[in-house]
């Protein structure tokens, strides 16, 4: 995985609630047996008409969101579906930064898995970040998320902080507990 | 000390931990062709094996045909994942139940009816439904792509530790048979809503609990997670240590464990959970959903709600509620059950399995549906519509004009040919109302088994508490 480095970018607001998996990348490009090459799907039967003509009215279609890398969405984004292929869609269409009142459990973790950052933030913050049609700055080392000349701070687990400033290999990482693994598989059976 | 039911799996499943996040072990691993190829790539490329073959399962569900077997799969795409699993299984020494395996249905279906599923374990799967197997007492949550290659890996997933909530259920429902088990945990998911249960493990308790059977507990727990919940948990009792006798994967000792789960397998008096939530069963109606998630759900005997109704007061919820009713093509105010149906959809790993097809085939017996309705049966399993089969209720549902097909996912989610047209409105037992799930453009309502019977023999949605059904 590429080290997280800061972002600096427009940020596309997503202005509605509870958007599930499978609004993001809908099913019937699920597969796909490959990581790559999602983007084109996301958020498809909301982008898109029939026959592939992009949607006015959508968000994404925006000349001005063109090159965002950041995306604003509201409470419980990520909702259903377990889909990691949400994630990867995202990631392969260029947002790097999601920042939301709040994630659904699965979707988040699927987040951090694949260098894309996750953020949340107040009521309040989103609704000013929902304003700003500046570009905006986020920094993951001094976890902030600069507007202008003012700073917001973020909290995040120190554990993601590391994998994904770093971009570590977990499954790596968790092997270098082998000795306890096994330890525990000797003593536990079922 | 006190401890909850979850908290007694989790501490017995700490290999070790490490910044406030937890290694945890995992029993049981299900692998499906979906979410499962990237990971194999991933093994591959890192020249990784699979640590514990002898706990990994795989089958085949989300995309396989319904139709008949003996032919080859058209859509080539589906095909490509189907023959990745059959030879990612080969490669790395995994037991599958393909296509053809008496054992083949839905993942969540065949863990319990083979017995992997078993108390006091923990199992994952790269599915959000796999919350289904808490029904037995185990700790079962849904991962992404990435932890399936983890978990393949390592046996192990690394987790922040959830928090715990109590949701308590009480009371006698008045007519067992049309009030069922999907009605209870659609009226749950509408009164504490989809982000409702995030970051948390549901554990269901209270006398409504007990009393259900193995299969109504699984669809309890099932949909916990369209509260937002990791996982849902019903302690283990002498219904559960019955139902996993004599399966294939139990094992030998059965006895010896049960003695030890009997023991063990309980939230202790006096431990404390983080939420609680107290739910009365005793009065609630069979439930509809008219909306784009499975909380926006009313009384079939209710209307369609109106947006600042639904939104009390919240203009975000509201502005979804308004969203919602336009692409489910629906006026506020109209009477629920004045909807039309164009099709039913009677299978998923909510409801397909033999009690759920059962109790829809009584609604059925003797009847036909509706002229304007096309409506298919879809088993679990295999084996549950083999037991079906031997019960006669292919012949019942056939006879009244139902499709009888082969087990799988099918129109729950739509990645086979089982899918809506644009427009159409599903009746559905499966858990997903969301834009498109059932097929791009179409309109899904989220009910029971015996609800969606009878919304497809009379063209729209009916009480089925003013029909005879026991």
């Amino acid at each position: 995985m590429e080290p997280f480095k800061k972002i600096q970018s427009i940020a596309t607001p997503l202005d509605k609630v509870n958007v599930d998996t499978d609004q993001i990348v809908p099913k019937q490009f699920l597969k796909l047996i490959q990581r790559t090459g999602f983007g084109q799907y996301l958020f498809y039967d909301w982008r898109f008409e029939k026959g592939g003509i992009p949607r006015k009215d959508f968000v994404l279609n925006d000349p001005a969101y063109k090159n965002s890398r950041i995306l604003l969405a509201r409470d419980n984004f990520g909702c259903g579906s377990s889909r990691e292929h949400a994630v990867w869609a995202l990631d392969d269409y260029g947002f790097k930064v999601i920042i939301s009142t709040s994630f659904a459990d699965i979707f988040y973790n699927n987040c951090f898995k694949n260098g894309i950052l996750p953020i949340h933030v107040s009521d309040e913050t989103l609704e000013k970040l929902f304003l700003t049609q500046s570009e905006i700055e986020v920094d993951l080392e001094n976890q902030s998320i600069k507007v202008g000349d003012t700073s917001i701070s973020f909290q995040i687990e120190p554990h993601w902080k590391k994998i994904l400033l770093e971009g570590l290999d977990d499954i790596a990482m968790t092997l270098l507990h082998e000795d306890q693994i096994v330890n525990y598989e000797r003593s536990h059976k079922i | 000390m006190s401890k909850t039911l979850f908290e007694k799996i989790w501490d017995s499943h700490v290999v070790t931990e490490e910044n406030g996040r937890s290694l945890l072990y995992v029993d049981r691993h299900l692998v499906h062709e979906v979410t499962s190829p990237q990971a194999f790539d991933g093994l591959r490329l890192n020249s990784r094996k699979v640590r514990r073959t002898d706990l990994t399962f795989a089958t085949m569900d989300h995309n396989v045909p319904t139709s008949d077997r003996s032919l080859p799969i058209i859509d080539q795409t589906s095909s490509t994942q189907i023959k990745a699993l059959e030879k990612n299984c080969k490669e790395f020494g995994i037991t599958l139940f393909d296509i053809n395996s008496p054992n083949q249905g839905i993942v969540h279906v065949i863990g319990p009816e083979l017995g992997i599923t078993l108390p006091g374990t923990t199992i994952v799967c790269g599915d959000s439904h796999t919350s289904t197997h808490g029904a037995f007492g185990s700790l079962a949550f849904g991962i992404g792509t990435s932890d399936v290659e983890h978990v393949l890996a390592t046996q192990c997933i690394m987790m922040e530790k959830p928090k715990t909530f109590e949701i308590n259920i009480k009371g006698k429902r008045k007519n067992p048979h049309a009030v069922t088990a999907k009605d209870i945990i659609l009226s749950i998911i509408k009164k504490i809503g989809t982000a409702g249960g995030t970051g948390t493990v549901i554990e269901y308790r209270g006398d409504t609990i007990s009393e259900l059977t193995m299969e109504q507990r699984m669809t309890i727990c099932n949909m916990s997670i369209e509260a937002g919940a990791r996982a849902g948990l019903i302690a283990p009792d002498e219904k559960t240590y019955q139902y996993l006798r004599g399966k294939k994967y139990a094992p030998e000792n059965y006895d010896e464990y049960v003695n030890l789960w009997r023991e063990n397998l309980k939230t202790d008096s006096g431990a404390q959970f983080d939420k609680s939530f107290t739910f009365s069963a005793e009065n609630i109606a069979p439930q509809v959903s008219w909306g784009t998630n499975p909380a926006m759900t009313t009384d079939v005997t209710d209307t369609v709600p109106f947006p600042e109704e639904y939104g009390k007061g919240n203009p975000e919820e509201e502005k979804g509620a308004a969203k919602a009713l336009q692409y489910m093509d629906l006026k506020p105010g109209i009477a629920i059950t004045d909807i039309l149906i164009d099709r039913v959809f009677i299978g998923s790993c909510t409801n397909s399995r033999l009690e759920d097809l059962t109790e829809a085939a009584k609604v059925v017996k003797g009847k036909k549906i509706s002229a304007k309705v096309r409506a298919m049966v879809v088993p679990g399993s295999q084996l549950v519509k083999k037991n079906a089969e031997q019960l006669g209720l292919d012949k019942i549902f056939k006879d009244a004009g139902f499709e009888w097909r082969e087990s799988g996912c099918s129109m729950c989610l739509g990645m086979n040919p089982d899918i809506l047209a644009a427009g159409e409105r599903c009746a559905s037992t499966s858990n997903r109302n969301f834009e498109g799930r059932q097929g791009t453009g179409g309109r899904t309502h989220l009910v029971s088994p015996v609800m969606a019977a009878a919304a497809a023999i009379h063209g729209h949605f009916v009480d089925v508490r003013e029909m005879d059904l026991n």
